[in-house]
């Protein structure tokens, strides 16, 4: 892979990591749910040029569910939720805009740091994928840490499952790509559509995770 | 592979077994063909010494891993006669409708197979997703009473969880990488036989950062501070058969997920020396769970400490290696399995009895209730590490294998063994003598569960059969 095609490649994952970067700074659920949709769908779009690049087939079940069902399917569940739910609202962080960016920043130069040295001896595709794909990991961590809503943790763990996908399909020929994706695929499903909002709501009237912690009595 | 494959049974069983409970009636029925169905896959288990199928391309069994499956499988058996008992007193105290008992059994089920799974797996891919599924389920079980309490507990687990089997995802990709060169492209570099011989072979650098990955992501599983932030909530808002399989079970998968791949990295010479950043996290684990101990109000949140402090414990064992120290670890791994369980099983039946987990409205059960309180005795001595139970014998290994190799971690392991042991005989002293307190309601507990852990762990501080001593040698030499 060379030329166009590498570039391409290249653009698409770190387009990625600058829309993770884009939903740290959301501060309403709406537009979190946008610019999550907006992330599975440039994994699909990476996804599938790494299928065509490759003429690996596969690769584009991969894509589909990407877009079927994380761009589409999972968005608009959650902003049915959130209209039935009541909690258009403003989200709220535990840690300010700008040291979260600042912290987004300096895990992407990490990322960088460990990755791309211990990478050197593979292709450059598969290196800089994997690079990429840990920075998209590490800042939806950091969205998982620094956000108290039930909603916007989900969203920060589906980016993270994201950057897992990509780190995948970047590693040419990984068997079990299209299986781990979906088991990945059901288990976004299990909790969104599922219980714990629900439940969480039914007992509390909030989604807000800092209810919980009422309920935690004898711990740490 | 033949209608009689012991190893295609050991999967098949759990997982009929789900479907069938998810659609019969009647609640004796249900727990019933649950035990049934849990001691067919123990006993296909324990074919599987015998009649060992080649390894493939997703699954194998070898000497590690049995013990392992038939560890895993009589656990889940025994619990099953305990949960029958245990489900039978909250259906009778009109907390349960018949749905919920459908749902719980299934689960029960898919979790058995899930784990088993994850053990029998030949192929790192399948093994996460495998490990996936059985935390996915867990997580289910112990959100079931829905509670707050128990779905906060939920949540947490959830989200640590999946973030630790997120990380590990991330470790398996990197290992795919590292072998992909030597290995070839496609199935084979993940398949756990192929990567082990070729593991010389393979980018050390890579193969390191993918250990640190998976080190945080399973040994979040594992319960190793300072991950193990789910597991007390985990244990203590879930049904008691849960917490006995969270402690006995799901806590040893993750570990051997963790063992595997520190035998991956050993066999690569340019790689580091997995052992300290093992000792080390072992090592914190012990001591933390072993001061936390101390300020603990809720029953079951007292021994899911110390679940963390015995992971630690074992940890460390493997981290240090070396034929001994491994030895000491697979002992104190089945020890603590056993033991940890029958603790549960005794917990259960108590705070029914009692009608709650508060360590201070539970007193005097040795006159309210001799034979719980006296199996709790029992089962805390033995957890504690006194003579003459098994945890004693492996926790005696351990210590005097350190000592000889490095003076200086024996002494931080025996301080955190102290810590541990004062702090949970001054629990046990104010749950079990003294003046009795409390409700206490009539409860038919099954104490057979308890009686056949506590007389195993007896047998094994007092006399091991040498089969089962050359057996774990073995695989301590396997270990490296």
């Amino acid at each position: 892979m060379h030329g166009l095609d590498f570039d391409i490649a290249h653009m698409l994952a770190g387009l990625l990591v600058l829309v993770s970067l884009a939903m740290l700074y959301q501060d309403r659920l709406y537009a979190l749910i946008n610019v999550l949709a907006l992330h599975a769908l440039l994994l699909a779009a990476s996804v599938a040029w790494q299928a065509w690049v490759h003429d690996a087939p596969h690769l584009y079940i991969t894509a589909a569910i990407a877009l079927g069902f994380k761009a589409i399917a999972i968005p608009m569940a959650l902003r049915r939720m959130i209209f039935r739910l009541g909690i258009h609202r403003e989200i709220e962080a535990v840690v300010g805009t700008g040291p979260t960016m600042l912290a987004a920043i300096a895990l992407i130069a990490l990322s960088m740091e460990v990755m791309l040295p211990v990478t050197a001896g593979i292709d450059p595709v598969s290196r800089e994928d994997i690079a990429l794909a840990l920075s998209v990991v590490l800042i939806g961590l950091l969205m998982m840490v620094t956000r108290r809503n039930a909603v916007s943790q989900v969203a920060g763990f589906m980016s993270l499952e994201n950057g897992i996908v990509l780190a995948a399909t970047g590693a040419q020929g990984m068997p079990l790509v299209v299986e781990i994706s979906v088991a990945f695929s059901v288990l976004i499903a299990f909790i969104v559509i599922g219980i714990f909002l629900f439940r969480i709501r039914e007992r509390f009237d909030t989604v807000d995770v800092e209810a919980l912690d009422a309920f935690r009595g004898d711990r740490v | 592979m033949t209608g009689l494959d012991p190893l295609a049974a050991v999967l098949l069983v759990p997982l009929g077994a789900a479907v069938v409970l998810a659609v019969l009636p009647g609640y004796r029925l249900l727990s019933r063909l649950n035990v049934l169905a849990s001691l067919l896959a123990f006993l296909c288990a324990l074919l599987l010494f015998e009649h060992r199928p080649s390894p493939g391309e997703y699954l194998m069994v070898d000497d590690l891993n049995v013990v392992f499956i038939v560890l895993n499988t009589f656990v889940g058996f025994t619990t099953s006669v305990f949960s029958a008992s245990y489900m039978g007193h909250e259906l009778r105290s009109g907390q349960h409708t018949p749905g919920f008992l459908h749902f719980y059994h299934a689960l029960y089920q898919v979790m058995m197979f899930g784990m088993n799974l994850a053990l029998v797996a030949n192929n790192i891919g399948l093994m996460w997703v495998a490990v996936e599924l059985a935390t996915l389920t867990t997580v289910v079980m112990v959100g079931i009473y829905r509670t707050p309490a128990s779905i906060e507990a939920a949540w947490k687990y959830f989200i640590l969880g999946s973030v630790g089997i997120a990380l590990a995802l991330f470790g398996t990709i990197l290992v795919y990488l590292a072998a992909r060169p030597v290995a070839g492209e496609g199935v084979g570099s993940m398949v756990w036989t192929v990567l082990i011989t070729h593991a010389a072979g393979f980018d050390p650098a890579l193969l390191n950062v993918a250990f640190v990955f998976l080190l945080l992501g399973y040994g979040t599983k594992v319960g190793l501070a300072p991950l193990h932030a789910w597991l007390p909530d985990a244990h203590a808002e879930g049904p008691t058969p849960i917490s006995a399989v969270l402690s006995g079970l799901l806590l040893n998968v993750a570990l051997y997920a963790l063992l595997r791949f520190k035998m991956l990295l050993a066999a690569n010479p340019r790689a580091l020396a997995p052992g300290p950043l093992m000792t080390a996290l072992g090592l914190l684990s012990l001591i933390f769970a072993a001061l936390m101990l101390y300020r603990r109000r809720d029953i079951k949140r007292l021994f899911a400490y110390s679940s963390i402090e015995h992971m630690g414990i074992i940890v460390f064992a493997f981290g240090m290696g070396g034929p001994l120290a491994n030895f000491a670890g697979l002992l104190q791994m089945t020890m603590h399995s056993l033991t940890k369980s029958a603790i549960f099983f005794t917990v259960g039946h108590i705070t029914q009895a009692k009608g709650t987990q508060k360590i201070a409205e539970i007193g005097g059960l040795t006159e309210t209730h001799p034979l719980l309180g006296w199996l709790l005795v029992a089962g805390v001595l033995a957890i504690a590490g006194l003579p003459p139970f098994g945890v004693f014998m492996s926790e005696f290994l351990l210590v005097s294998s350190t000592f000889a190799r490095q003076p200086a971690l024996a002494v931080a392991v025996v301080v955190g063994l102290l810590i541990a042991f004062a702090a949970l005989l001054a629990r046990l002293t104010a749950l079990a003598f003294g003046r009795p307190r409390g409700l206490n309601n009539p409860v038919h507990a099954s104490t057979l569960p308890i009686f056949a852990h506590l007389a195993l762990v007896l047998l094994g501080g007092i006399y091991l059969p040498p089969a089962l001593v050359a057996w774990f040698q073995h695989v301590a030499l396997m270990l490296g």
